[in-house]
Parts: C-alpha cells; sequence; structure tokens
C-alpha cells in the first residue's frame, strides 16, 4: 500500500468533492481522510488516499491534471514521504 | 498524519516560491574506459556512460511525479578528461563523444572537460588546456572547468595567464552565439570533487564509480520566509532561515536517496547551495534585499550575504546525511533577476562582486563583460579571485564572458543561464603582472590575522 496526499485547490464551487472522489473510486483508489476549507474564495480540500503497491503513480496523476482542467480547479498526487520528510524529524 | 498547514506549507513552497531540485547529477568515472586508440577509449566511453546513465532520466521524471518536486536539471559529470591517456588520445574526439552520449540520453549537461593544474601542469595538460575554445565552440552540452590554484598549493600564475587567453578564444569562436562558450567553462580555485552544478561539475579521483550528487535549490522560499519580517532582529532572521534551509535540504536528502537507489548508484552528497533562476521569486539577490538593503549591492550586501550563507549551511547540515559540493548561496548575475537588475542599474559592479564572493560560494559568476576586455584583465580578474579563495580556505571561481563585438548593453543566453548586461572592467595595464609565471606560494595557515 501506497499512501499519498491528493491535494485540491481551485475557486469554489459546486460538485468538487463529488468529481474528484468519483475519480479516485474510478481509479481504484482508496480514500482514508479528508479536510476541506474554503479560503478567501478558493477551495482546498487535502485527502490521505492510499494506492495499491502496482498502480502507477504517473498514470493516476495524469488523471488527476486531466481532470482538475475540466473542472478548473488545480488538483496533484505526492507521495506522501515529502512531507514527511519536510516536517518530521 | 500531517495537519493541513504543513501540507499547504510544502504545497505553496512548490507552487508560489520556486522549490525545486535544481540537478540531479551522476558521477561516472572513466579511469578504466582508457584504450590503446582514441577509437577503442571513445566505444568503451560511450558504452560505460550510456549504461550506467540510461535511467537517469527516466528516474527523475519518475521521483518529479511521485512527490511533485520538480526536477529542473539532469546531468552527468565525468572524471577530468585531461587525465584520460595521458595525452596520447584526441582529447577533441574524445570530448565529442562524451557530448553525443550525453544528449543521446536527454541529459541537460555533462561536466568534466576538466584539468587540475593548480600545483603544476604537465605537457599533456597544456596540450589539453589549448583544445578547450575548440570543444566549447563544437559541442552543445558540455562544460569544462580548469582548477589553477588551492589553499595548499598556492596559485599556478602560469596557468593563470593561460586561462585568460582561453576564455578570450572561446568568446571569439563563439561570437555569433554570444560568446555562449564562455559560460560553460569555470576556472576555479580549489576546486572540489563532488560539485553537481555546473558548468564547474567533474567527478573527482577520490570519487567512486558511480554516484549521486543533488543541488537543491530554494532563494524564493526563503526570501518569502523573511520578506515580511521588518523588525525581526538579524538572530531571528538567521533562525527563521535555518529553519527553511532545514526543509529544503530534507527533499533535496530525499531525491538523492531515491534516486541512487533507483539507478543503482552510490549515494554522493547533497550540495546546500541556494541556486538562483532569472525566474522573478527565486532570486538570491531578493532574498538580501528583504534584509533591508534597497539594491543588491549597497552597503550591508556583504554582511548580509555572509549571515545567509552560514545561516543555510547550518540550517541544511542536519537534514542531510552527506553535505558537499559548493554549498553557499549563489551569486550568478545572468541567472538571478535582482543581480540583473541591480547590474543593469549601476549599483552592483565587478568589485563588490568580489567583495561579496569573500563570503560566499562561489565566485565572479556569470558576469558579462566588453568584448573589448583583454586575456590580461580576465587573467588578473581570475588571479583576485583565486587570491581569495586560497587565503579563505574556501572555493571560489570565475566565470565570465567577454561578449565578443558588444562593448555595452545586454546579452541573452537563455534558459537558466538568462541574460547579463554588460558590466564595466578596469582597463589599467596588468601586463607585466600577468606575463610573471611562477607560482604564488600557498599562504601561512598559522599566523592569521
Amino acid at each position: 500500500m501506497k499512501k499519498a496526499i491528493v491535494s485540491v485547490i481551485g475557486k469554489d464551487k459546486k460538485g468538487i468533492i463529488a468529481r474528484v472522489c468519483m475519480e479516485l473510486y474510478n481509479l481504484n483508489i482508496n480514500i482514508a481522510d479528508i479536510t476541506q476549507t474554503v479560503m478567501q474564495e478558493y477551495f482546498t480540500m487535502i485527502m490521505m488516499v492510499e494506492l495499491e503497491e502496482d498502480q502507477v503513480f504517473a498514470e493516476v496523476s495524469s488523471a488527476l491534471k486531466k481532470l482538475g482542467e475540466e473542472i478548473g480547479v488545480s488538483i496533484s498526487i505526492q507521495h506522501e514521504d515529502i512531507f514527511g520528510a519536510m516536517h518530521r524529524i | 498524519m500531517f495537519n493541513s498547514g504543513e501540507i499547504l506549507e510544502t504545497i505553496n513552497m512548490v507552487r508560489k516560491e520556486h522549490l525545486d531540485v535544481r540537478t540531479l547529477t551522476m558521477g561516472i568515472s572513466l579511469l578504466d574506459c582508457v584504450r590503446g586508440t582514441t577509437e577503442e577509449t571513445v566505444d568503451r566511453i560511450k558504452f560505460k556512460i550510456g549504461d550506467y546513465a540510461k535511467d537517469l532520466v527516466k528516474t527523475a521524471s519518475d521521483l518529479q511525479c511521485e512527490f511533485g518536486i520538480p526536477i529542473v536539471n539532469k546531468r552527468i559529470s565525468v572524471t577530468p578528461v585531461s587525465l584520460l591517456g595521458g595525452g596520447r588520445l584526441d582529447y577533441v574526439k574524445l570530448a565529442r563523444a562524451i557530448d553525443e552520449i550525453g544528449r543521446d540520453l536527454g541529459v541537460d549537461f555533462v561536466g568534466g572537460y576538466t584539468a587540475l593544474v593548480h600545483k603544476g601542469m604537465t605537457d599533456f595538460e597544456r596540450k589539453f588546456i589549448a583544445t578547450i575554445p575548440e570543444v566549447l565552440s563544437t559541442t552543445s552540452n558540455l562544460c569544462s572547468s580548469v582548477n589553477i590554484g588551492s589553499t595548499k598549493s598556492g596559485i599556478n600564475m602560469e596557468a593563470v595567464a593561460m586561462m585568460g587567453r582561453v576564455v578570450k578564444e572561446c568568446a571569439k569562436l563563439t561570437a555569433d552565439r554570444g560568446s555562449i562558450a564562455c559560460a560553460k567553462l569555470v576556472v576555479f580555485c580549489n576546486a572540489v570533487e563532488d560539485n553537481p552544478f555546473m558548468a564547474g561539475a567533474f567527478h573527482g579521483l577520490g570519487e567512486g564509480e558511480k554516484v549521486i550528487n543533488v543541488g537543491v535549490s530554494g532563494p524564493g522560499v526563503v526570501h518569502s520566509a523573511i520578506k515580511d519580517l521588518p523588525n525581526a532582529t538579524f538572530d531571528e532572521l538567521a533562525e527563521i532561515i535555518k529553519k527553511t534551509a532545514f526543509k529544503i535540504t530534507r527533499v533535496g536528502q530525499l531525491m538523492a536517496r531515491l534516486a541512487s537507489e533507483r539507478t543503482g548508484a552510490d549515494f554522493g552528497v547533497v550540495d546546500l547551495s541556494l541556486a538562483p533562476t532569472p525566474v522573478r521569486g527565486d532570486s538570491v539577490a531578493h532574498v538580501l534585499e528583504s534584509m533591508g538593503i534597497e539594491t543588491v549591492g549597497g552597503p550591508g550586501t556583504t554582511a548580509a550575504l555572509a549571515m545567509l550563507n552560514d545561516a543555510v549551511k547550518k540550517g541544511g547540515l542536519m537534514a542531510s546525511s552527506s553535505v558537499g559540493g559548493l554549498s553557499g548561496a549563489f551569486i550568478p548575475v545572468s541567472e538571478d533577476i535582482g543581480m540583473i537588475e541591480a547590474a543593469r542599474s549601476g549599483v552592483l559592479g565587478l568589485e563588490k562582486l568580489e567583495a561579496m564572493t569573500a563570503v560566499c560560494s562561489v565566485g565572479l559568476d556569470m558576469i558579462a563583460v566588453p568584448g573589448s576586455t583583454s586575456a590580461d584583465t580576465i587573467s588578473g580578474i581570475i588571479a583576485d579571485e583565486a587570491a581569495i579563495g586560497m587565503v579563505n580556505n574556501k572555493t571560489t571561481a570565475v566565470r565570465i564572458i567577454p561578449v565578443e563585438g558588444k562593448e555595452t548593453g545586454e546579452v541573452e543566453f537563455g534558459g537558466l543561464l538568462g541574460e547579463a548586461p554588460i558590466m564595466k572592467v578596469s582597463k589599467v595595464d596588468n601586463s607585466v603582472f600577468v606575463a610573471r609565471g611562477g607560482k604564488i606560494p600557498a599562504p601561512l595557515h598559522s599566523l592569521k590575522n
């Protein structure tokens, strides 16, 4: 199991969570945790997700990027180790 | 689990503050590639580099995708080419082969067309140095460096004189391209063996077979951390810079560890240098200005730079298991928008830059000067810079571009190399100084005052 962080940032509008969750479901990715806020009109959602070992990051990343372009928000996925490296000693 | 503040901090560093891994550089030893003829040696070199670095670009691209941290350049450094074959082989053919394999692999630069002549020069090294202008003007991605001095051995003034002429020749041969060959040539004092940055990277003789060295970046992140703190004391600023440098370096450490595992190379070093790019928001000069100096180059700049350089190292050291390379703040003129603007406005001149190099990595870097600047003047500048490195026990370097056919105005190099205003240079005659030759003896290591 590979843990990753999906971040969704963009102007708030209807259906962002629904579309992103549906895409993750279609990609066979489990969502372990979600936090979401709206800061200065900007919708910010952070999801902790779990990928199967054999899932290719590049494919998941490009599918999410494509969805982001469709709904007009920025979506990225990053392996959780980058946050561990930076914020935990 | 991370809180959303931590996650957003990392995301903003990349999205808004240009955090990146500047370079993933694979060092490869070519010592075992020497054969009886140039052709056989070329075959062996191409095979070895092609085999060792075959996954370098893909690895960088995979890591970028998985971790969301851009890896801007993929590079290779090789054993100093001057040492291959002891003068029996055709250096120019070796250079072209190395350049070609670098292009085939899709890397951005290959470093190591290098000679180490800080104490003395063999005949084959003289022959090698004479080939540098031809090589740099007829290859695309190959970089060259020559070490002409060190704290332990002094400054080789014959080599200094020679390098002034080599720089001029490089400028003339690429006059139609803004004298670009000079941007691929560094003259060092106290060159390091594990530097991942160009144009001065080479794979030193003390290194292993195959090594990954990583250079991180992040002036934008440091700038963002301190820019809105006009009332903070220097102690407070230093603390913030240390914490920021720690985070930046941890990213480099993770990338270096994974890249070395995936390419089957040894983990070399993380270079802690703050490396700017010409993009706005990625400038070391702006970090210095945010400490309260209107324009970089004004009084206080050298002290601000000394503090920044020291704090970056202190913060970075604990974040990595192995630190090396040049490790300091870079102040290249053409590659930093704040430096470009300061030089353009006339606030920043060569003399102040020289003083700044005494307290930071690395030296007079990417400086454009008038095409009429003589070889002797360039040699004098090289000697001055080498003296600062030799006496202060640090690396210094000169990467200077006497832009052929231009006396004033600007020159554009493109990409990471940026653009530079042509800076004024003293025209005082120093020909007798340069012609003396011999060596400036190594300095005392005691009685330091």
